[in-house]
């Protein structure tokens, strides 16, 4: 409902702007989030940060005198729909660059279309595939998968720990998360010595868990968004399992410890800095973006900002930088892009290269742990 | 029969047309799957609507289609016109075995058996990582093909799809009055009672069900050419819901019914684009009041609301 | 050690299956009643789990008075349903009922949506969560609450239908509805309790299982299929067949996960469950009867 209101206010916001200073027409741009269906948890706050930043760009005069306008539309995380919706954006509504989808098979699906139609599209998914190899038109904001897996290995090394147990979601963020555990896993000095899996709709992970049990292994890594890891950490803790627990960069957000209570005091994982932004060190350049950002998203929806929503908003950010730096057509853009330097986003600092449209390193992560029910750094 | 041929004739006239008459842009996009779920409608309502078996599964053989096409023509390099027949050879055969036991089956145990094989069928499309890609999903798959036409735009995919469509629905139409559509409606009245007429029964009933599962195939190979990427979520059982939820709506038995089932489903969620968060109560209350209102389907409905407007008018212009 | 895995595997499936049972139930005495397969079903199980988080959270009422609070509003729900879209169906043929229920599942969920968001929710366990051994294995409280309520509901079950006058009539109907009618059994208003009482007994099962499961508007689609396969496989009984037919269902599913593999468990489960529908079409428990022509 708030919503409305606020997007009635900043409407009449912007007719009483364009009434006094005439302005040039808006710079349409186009979003693809999976808002309803199985990664509303993802969509959700992706087209809430989205429409916020936006609604705050054009409330302080848009870039260079153009408004910004978002053209949202919700895919339910269906890869036919995401075709679908790509094609309308370009088509009919002539956006001239697309944010999102919020999940790697859409992306993969939705990605020769603005290859075809040469629109710059800015994924807000984590699979690597989406930028290896590089491709013309395509950009991510949301931290590669590989990068969040080395940030684990690197903590399990440092600490002499060699066997580990993955239990990941059968979905694509799961999947995409199983391929690089296995793979990056030697170069570590790793050895997986049980590789199971779950069903994103199950409802008890016990007969994993069980036989995970009984391989002996020192950590035991869960790759799944929520509610499956807080199923996990509660069935962990039912099987009187005391090996190190570690889980992926999908459920960090309060909402993880909430659902998991008890259970998630003492779990590791990779996260971006959007949840524990006020512990930073002052010296951090995303620390600025961060607590804005989580001011704002608290001011306007009422709830906790999360990297999610981050990525949204770093796309958006980027394409306003691109503007902002003279471009205003999709192949000016993307252009400007490729040319992203050092921007403390949420996600990260970002800075691309024509050989490298994901623009992270492993800074992008910190390892945190649930401590009395919050996060903190791990050293 | 005359009159039949006079009705495709003109349907096919105006799906030729439509392009033209229509401002091009997302919509033909949309269309394309109309084609493309009209072919599905088609193969579910032979089963259902024909011969009066259930199958909550066809999502399952419109992803073999697709996964077969799409692993074929990317992995082993085979053309997409070879890879479309092969895929929909042994679909069909995959169809033949299981359908004699399966058939067997009646009532809510073939709804329960169908569904089982349906979500087998997308489970190995998840876990088979190493040919179907898994949950991420398969990429890179050709487009179509022909004397030097690639199929890569909308309007050239709509007169593809559509090609095929009007193909099978000619097939169907030319089933339904043949000695074939005679029997198996002989079935779906009473299975006993075409026995002993001399129907073999169970043979019909699995042929009909390897053809409903070859005419799947076809249109999930034509999806995996035309989208260029699938992934198992396209396959599931939701999908399967949604296509008896097509032939259900637009008139069980009718091949016009299933192309306006197929039609409304597809065009529903274009339309409802704007409800947001909304469109998902308008959707399940439509369908309460399709059925409500409906029962026979679009196809029946919109002819009876027809007349009863036409009788209304005539009344009060007499009045 | 390799007994205790077993074991755990078994027990874990058994309180899985014992989830699966309790909605199979629902499912099956709809069907008895009224010859019409509840897709709706699994959204009373979501809604009995979300109306007590309700209770619980914006009432501030104890479990021991949300619980029934919850299970009064989703009755009403199912009363709700069976007035404005099943009875007033003019051509009720199976396959009409079976759009109409899918309707009704797709519009409360869309409505439990908007009310309740998108996100997961949980309630607490109603009596702690330090795990019980039972030899080298362990359960939860909570698992024992799902035992003994399943239990419960079997026995009242059969005191209701074998016992009273209300609950023999709805049996009369489910032999044969015409017959029914014919000797004075208002049947209409016998399909109206067989919504009440499953609807009842969906959002008691999605209230005992939603501190280990947790609840969001979207759980009941998979819980009620899998509901819908034990009830299946337990013939469509609504007594003891269904119930093993939820607990075969479970314990498959677990030692599938644990013996063979994780992925394939729904699959395992299925492939055996076809192969047993190959062999006994008439289903696991039902005599073979003969068909009318």
């Amino acid at each position: 409902m708030n919503f409305k209101v606020i997007s009635f206010v900043t409407a009449a916001a912007t007719l009483l702007l364009s009434a006094t200073v005439f302005a040039a027409a808006p710079i349409k741009i186009g979003a693809l989030f999976a808002v309803t269906g199985p990664a509303a948890f993802l969509g959700e706050p992706e087209r809430n940060s989205a429409k916020m930043v936006i609604d705050e760009i054009n409330k302080a005069g848009g870039v260079k005198g153009r408004k910004l306008e978002l053209i949202v539309y919700d895919t339910a995380g269906d890869a036919t729909k995401a075709v679908q919706l790509a094609t309308k954006l370009i088509k009919d509504d002539k956006v001239v660059a697309i944010i999102g989808p919020s999940t790697t098979g859409e992306t993969m699906a939705a990605i020769p279309v603005a290859e075809k139609e040469h629109i710059p599209l800015i994924s807000c998914s984590a699979g690597s595939k989406i930028t290896d190899p590089v491709k013309k038109w395509v950009f991510k904001t949301a931290q590669n998968d590989a990068l969040a897996v080395g940030r684990i290995y690197e903590y399990l090394q440092k600490t002499k720990q060699t066997k580990v147990s993955i239990l990941t979601v059968s979905d694509g963020f799961g999947a995409s998360g199983r391929e690089q555990l296995k793979s990056q896993a030697s170069k570590y000095g790793i050895t997986v010595v049980s590789d199971d899996t779950y069903g994103p709709k199950d409802t008890d992970m016990t007969a994993q868990l069980t036989k995970i049990r009984g391989s002996h292994s020192q950590a035991i890594i869960c790759w799944g968004t929520n509610p499956g890891p807080a199923v996990v950490a509660k069935n962990v803790r039912q099987l009187g399992i005391k090996t190190p627990l570690f889980m992926s960069h999908g459920v960090s957000s309060k909402k993880f410890i909430e659902l998991a209570g008890e259970a998630a005091e003492g779990i590791r994982l990779p996260s971006g800095k959007v949840v524990v932004a006020d512990l930073l060190s002052g010296s951090d350049k995303q620390k600025k973006s961060l607590l804005a950002f989580v001011k704002d998203y608290q001011k306007h929806y009422k709830a906790e900002g999360d990297h999610f929503g981050g990525h949204a908003w770093d796309a958006v950010m980027l394409i306003r930088n691109a503007v902002e730096n003279g471009a205003d057509t999709a192949a000016a853009i993307r252009d400007q892009l490729e040319k992203t330097k050092a921007f403390a986003g949420i996600g990260g600092s970002f800075t691309y290269t024509p050989q490298d449209h994901a623009g992270l390193g492993k800074d992008a992560f910190v390892l945190v742990e649930v401590k009395n029910k919050d996060w903190v750094i791990v050293k | 029969m005359k009159q039949n041929l006079l009705l495709f004739t003109g349907f096919s006239i105006l799906i030729m047309f439509a392009p033209q008459l229509l401002s091009g842009g997302y919509l033909m996009n949309v269309l394309v799957f109309v084609g493309i779920n009209t072919m599905l409608a088609i193969a579910l309502n032979l089963l259902l609507g024909y011969a009066g078996q259930i199958s909550l599964g066809h999502a399952g053989f419109f992803g073999l289609g697709a996964y077969l096409s799409g692993i074929l023509t990317t992995a082993y390099r085979f053309n997409p016109w070879v890879a479309m027949p092969v895929a929909a050879v042994v679909v069909g055969c995959m169809a033949g075995m299981i359908g004699f036991p399966i058939l067997k089956l009646k009532g809510h145990y073939l709804a329960m058996a169908t569904l089982g094989l349906g979500i087998i069928i997308f489970i190995v499309f998840n876990e088979t990582v190493e040919l179907t890609g898994g949950p991420s999903g398969l990429s890179g798959i050709p487009n179509l093909q022909l004397a030097g036409i690639s199929f890569d735009s909308d309007v050239k995919n709509y007169y593809l799809i559509w090609g095929f469509t009007l193909a099978v629905m000619l097939f169907s139409l030319n089933l339904a009055n043949s000695r074939i559509g005679r029997a198996l409606r002989a079935v779906h009245d009473s299975e006993v009672a075409a026995q002993v007429l001399g129907v073999n029964a169970r043979l019909l009933k699995v042929q009909i069900f390897a053809m409903s599962a070859v005419i799947s195939s076809l249109a999930g190979s034509l999806y995996a050419h035309t989208m260029t990427f699938i992934s198992p979520a396209s396959f599931g059982f939701n999908f399967s819901i949604e296509l008896l939820t097509m032939v259900v709506i637009g008139g069980l038995g009718s091949v016009y019914g299933s192309f306006l089932g197929a039609a409304l489903l597809t065009l529903l969620p274009e339309i409802l684009r704007g409800a947001n968060d909304y469109d998902i109560i308008i959707y399940g209350g439509l369908l309460i009041v399709m059925v409500m209102f409906m029962p026979g389907g679009l196809v029946r409905g919109i002819p009876a609301l027809y007349r009863k407007v036409i009788k209304q008018k005539g009344e009060t212009g007499h009045a | 050690m390799q007994f205790d895995q077993i074991l755990q595997y078994t027990l874990s499936g058994i309180s899985t299956g014992a989830i699966y049972a309790l909605i199979g139930i629902g499912f099956s005495i709809i069907y008895n009643a009224t010859g019409i397969i509840n897709f709706a079903q699994g959204e009373f199980v979501m809604l009995g789990g979300l109306l007590t988080l309700s209770c619980l959270e914006l009432l501030n009422l104890p479990l021991w008075a949300a619980v029934p609070c919850a299970v009064a509003v989703s009755t009403v729900v199912g009363v709700l349903f069976e007035r404005l879209a099943i009875r007033p169906l003019r051509q009720p043929t199976p396959i009409n009922l079976v759009i109409i229920t899918i309707g009704g599942s797709i519009l409360i969920r869309g409505l439990a949506m908007l009310v309740w968001g998108k996100d997961t929710h949980t309630i607490p366990p109603f009596s702690g969560d330090t795990p019980i051994a039972i030899g080298g294995a362990t359960i939860l409280p909570q698992h024992l609450w799902i035992l003994a309520i399943t239990l419960i509901i079997i026995v009242i079950n059969k005191i209701y239908f074998y016992h009273t006058i209300s609950g023999k009539a709805m049996r009369a109907c489910s032999y044969n509805r015409r017959a029914a009618g014919l000797v004075g059994i208002d049947v209409r208003r016998m399909v109206l309790f067989s919504f009440i009482i499953s609807s009842a007994m969906g959002a008691v099962a999605g209230i005992i299982v939603a501190p280990l499961t947790m609840t969001a508007y979207d759980v009941g689609v998979m819980l009620g299929l899998k509901g819908f396969c034990a009830a299946i496989i337990g013939g469509m009984s609504s007594g003891i067949s269904t119930v093993i037919g939820g607990l075969i269902l479970g314990v498959l599913e677990s030692l599938g996960a644990g013996l063979i593999s994780s992925g394939y468990k729904d699959a395992i489960a299925f492939i055996i469950l076809l192969l047993i529908m190959f062999i006994r079409p008439q289903g696991l428990f039902g005599k073979a009867d003969s068909e009318r022509v």
